[in-house]
């Protein structure tokens, strides 16, 4: 008699590929894509001008209804959903990485610094050029995640990177670009601080086809690159001289992973600004659903950080309105506590 | 053992002198931030404003606008340090100070949240000392859990995710009143600016009254610096030790932001720069940690009205701007795992 398999083998036979696929994860993928996507329809529903579920689900998928409809869906509410989800599964993905990389639980790009790193650059761009087009802002914000990991990396580098060291330079660092973002807030016009602080706060608010666009390259990317490199990431994760004894090229990995960290936060903090503590939170949810191989680890962790931030968002627009709250106090708020409980746990 | 570590120590003579060199240079540091500034004023304008006043306008400048501010630079870098300097004593961690363990930011949210409310100014300080104990309790207690007790590690990050929580909460505040944002974003970033010396004397006593507590605690914390079990095998206390020296960074912390807003790295870094000359004896520690400090808050301040002349800088920005990168080579240095 067979013991069943909790995991199922894949072999291509044309191509000289095979991977396992573990049917626990392919099940709460399912699972997970169903909320996520019931989240997107009702966060696009809701709002001033209600739309009926079933009226959101057909205009999404192009069938004909009111031309109301149409333009509240299409042009108004769905790219500020799809962007939601598309931030929440980059930060995520990148939380994972980070976590991985410095066999740290409690590791996130908000806390080593790379989220603040691309906050600095974009809200030097707010303040300094206000006229400039906001097209240039996710690319600035990209740069200054790129320039905050290189550094990060550059001064944890010290006879091989430390997991601990890297943390506690990321937190100085967090503290440097604090101090030179904070400098740009004093000095600013006030109009333009304000809105460079609903920004900081992380918000999908206002965003557009024009903010979604730029934004889906990087994900494509670079979110099937962090799950070609999941298994690097796990060899790593037995430690350094283990990894190297398994032929895993330990520091050039390690960069490459570090570059993704940077690329997927870069270019989510630069859509919607620093929404904190989904690259903490989903990825520890994941592990709890589907066990800490990162093959199925970053897929499902990308995908419970897509509905942590479009519920966060719904909750957000919901709780006073018609005053909205930023999604990234929401996810705060309910961050924060999780991680006092995570610290307690793994202590 | 004992004798290796009484060897190690600086005469007291020496330390003495230490002492009185310092506070010349206190005085010097005080003396020149009264001296510069964005209108040029001459050594004897200054010296006849604050013994023969006559109310022309630059003694006006200076009896309102330049002693208080160079008071509450030497105050507020003395609170700061003393501060930072208990709480790297207390935790055994030389990245620990009130800011990094985002004390400072729990008393800053207090304040942003009285502002909010509407409450009279008085009571400001009172939300500040709020929030700097709530703050420290929380963070002491997410640091100390677990089976491995207080580790730096822990505390450090416990800090970093605490101090990104209570920021996204001030932010919030913020953001539901332009008008607060508007009053505060200046305070908000660590300045000494615009205070008259009728702000400083309602906070004076507390902070007069921290560092006294921290003077009566040099023996207590020496002995805590060696670790808690030698503590306790001596004879301490440690409890109630470690109570009052919380209560004393709190009210030190708690009124620095009060007066002058989240000011960081100051406490991080001068117990690092007197550890080099004074050894490891808390009872010469913490006055050198007033001198050092206030000399310290003071050439910061005084270079934040220079750099930029006739605009100036948040002092909290010019200490961040020194401070962080000094955190980042303590991390690099000291962490070798």
């Amino acid at each position: 008699m067979h013991p069943s398999k909790p995991w199922r083998s894949v072999r291509l036979q044309r191509f000289p590929i095979s991977f396992r696929v573990d049917q626990r994860v392919t099940g709460v993928l399912a699972i997970l894509i169903g909320v996520a996507s019931l989240a997107l329809v009702v966060n696009v529903s809701r709002g001033e001008y209600p739309v009926p579920l079933w009226a959101v689900v057909k205009t999404i998928f192009g069938l004909p209804t009111t031309s109301d409809y149409a333009f509240v869906v299409n042009t108004l509410r769905l790219p500020r959903a799809l962007i939601a989800l598309l931030v929440g599964m980059g930060l995520a993905t990148a939380g994972t990485i980070l976590q991985g990389l410095t066999r740290n639980p409690l590791a996130a790009p908000g806390i080593i610094g790379i989220n603040s790193g691309a906050s600095l650059v974009a809200v030097a761009f707010i303040v300094l050029w206000p006229g400039l087009p906001v097209g240039w802002l996710p690319l600035a914000a990209f740069v200054g995640a790129l320039l905050a990991a290189i550094a990060i990396y550059l001064l944890a580098w010290n006879q091989g990177s430390s997991p601990v060291r890297l943390i506690l330079v990321g937190v100085g660092l967090t503290a440097l670009t604090g101090a030179c973002t904070t400098l740009m807030i004093t000095f600013g016009n006030i109009y333009d601080v304000s809105q460079a602080l609903v920004w900081l706060t992380g918000s999908v608010y206002g965003r557009s086809w024009a903010n979604f666009w730029p934004l889906l390259p990087w994900m494509l990317l670079f979110l099937p690159l962090a799950l070609i490199l999941a298994r690097d990431l796990d060899t790593l994760n037995l430690g350094d001289g283990l990894a190297q004894g398994l032929g895993n090229r330990v520091e050039w990995t390690r960069s490459l992973l570090l570059l993704c960290t940077a690329a997927l936060s870069g270019s989510a903090v630069a859509t919607a600004g620093t929404i904190g503590f989904v690259g903490l939170m989903a990825p520890h949810l994941a592990r709890q659903l589907v066990g800490p191989s990162h093959a199925g680890l970053i897929p499902v962790a990308a995908l419970t950080g897509a509905c942590i931030v479009e519920l966060a968002d719904l909750v957000g627009r919901l709780l006073f309105a018609p005053i909205e709250l930023p999604c990234g106090i929401i996810t705060a708020v309910i961050g924060a506590p999780y991680f006092l409980w995570l610290l307690y746990r793994n202590a | 053992m004992q004798s290796s570590s009484l060897s190690d120590a600086r005469s007291p003579l020496l330390l003495g002198l230490g002492l009185v060199a310092g506070s010349g240079l206190l005085l010097g540091s005080l003396l020149l931030g009264i001296l510069l500034g964005a209108a040029d004023i001459d050594a004897t304008t200054v010296w006849q404003a604050i013994f023969q006043f006559d109310g022309s306008t630059e003694h006006l400048i200076i009896r309102t606008v330049r002693l208080p501010r160079a008071l509450l630079a030497v105050v507020v870098g003395a609170a700061l340090a003393v501060a930072g300097t208990i709480t790297q004593g207390l935790t055994r961690n030389p990245l620990a100070a009130p800011d990094i363990l985002g004390i400072n930011v729990g008393a800053s949210l207090a304040m942003v949240l009285a502002i909010f409310l509407g409450s009279d100014s008085r009571n400001y300080v009172w939300f500040a000392f709020g929030g700097a104990a709530i703050a420290a309790v929380t963070v002491y207690w997410l640091g100390s859990t677990g089976r491995q007790g207080l580790t730096p590690l822990k505390l450090v990050i416990a800090g970093a995710a605490l101090t990104a929580l209570l920021h996204s909460l001030t932010t919030a505040v913020l953001l539901l009143s332009q008008q607060t944002l508007e009053e505060i974003r200046f305070w908000l970033a660590g300045s000494l600016a615009g205070q008259e010396l009728a702000d400083l004397w309602p906070v004076l006593p507390y902070i007069a009254l921290g560092l006294a507590g921290s003077l009566a605690l040099g023996r207590q914390l020496t002995l805590m610096s060696l670790g808690e079990d030698v503590a306790q095998g001596l004879g301490l206390q440690t409890a109630g030790v470690k109570i009052a020296a919380a209560v004393v960074v709190v009210l030190l912390a708690g009124s620095a932001v009060a007066l002058a807003g989240p000011i960081g790295f100051v406490g991080l870094v001068v117990p690092h720069i007197i550890r080099i000359g004074v050894g490891m004896d808390y009872r010469w520690i913490l006055p050198y940690a007033m001198l050092v400090g206030g000399i310290l808050l003071s050439v910061a301040d005084i270079a934040a009205r220079l750099v930029i002349r006739p605009q100036e800088l948040p002092v909290g920005i010019m200490t961040a701007l020194i401070g962080a990168p000094f955190f980042i080579y303590l991390a690099r240095s000291r962490i070798k795992r």
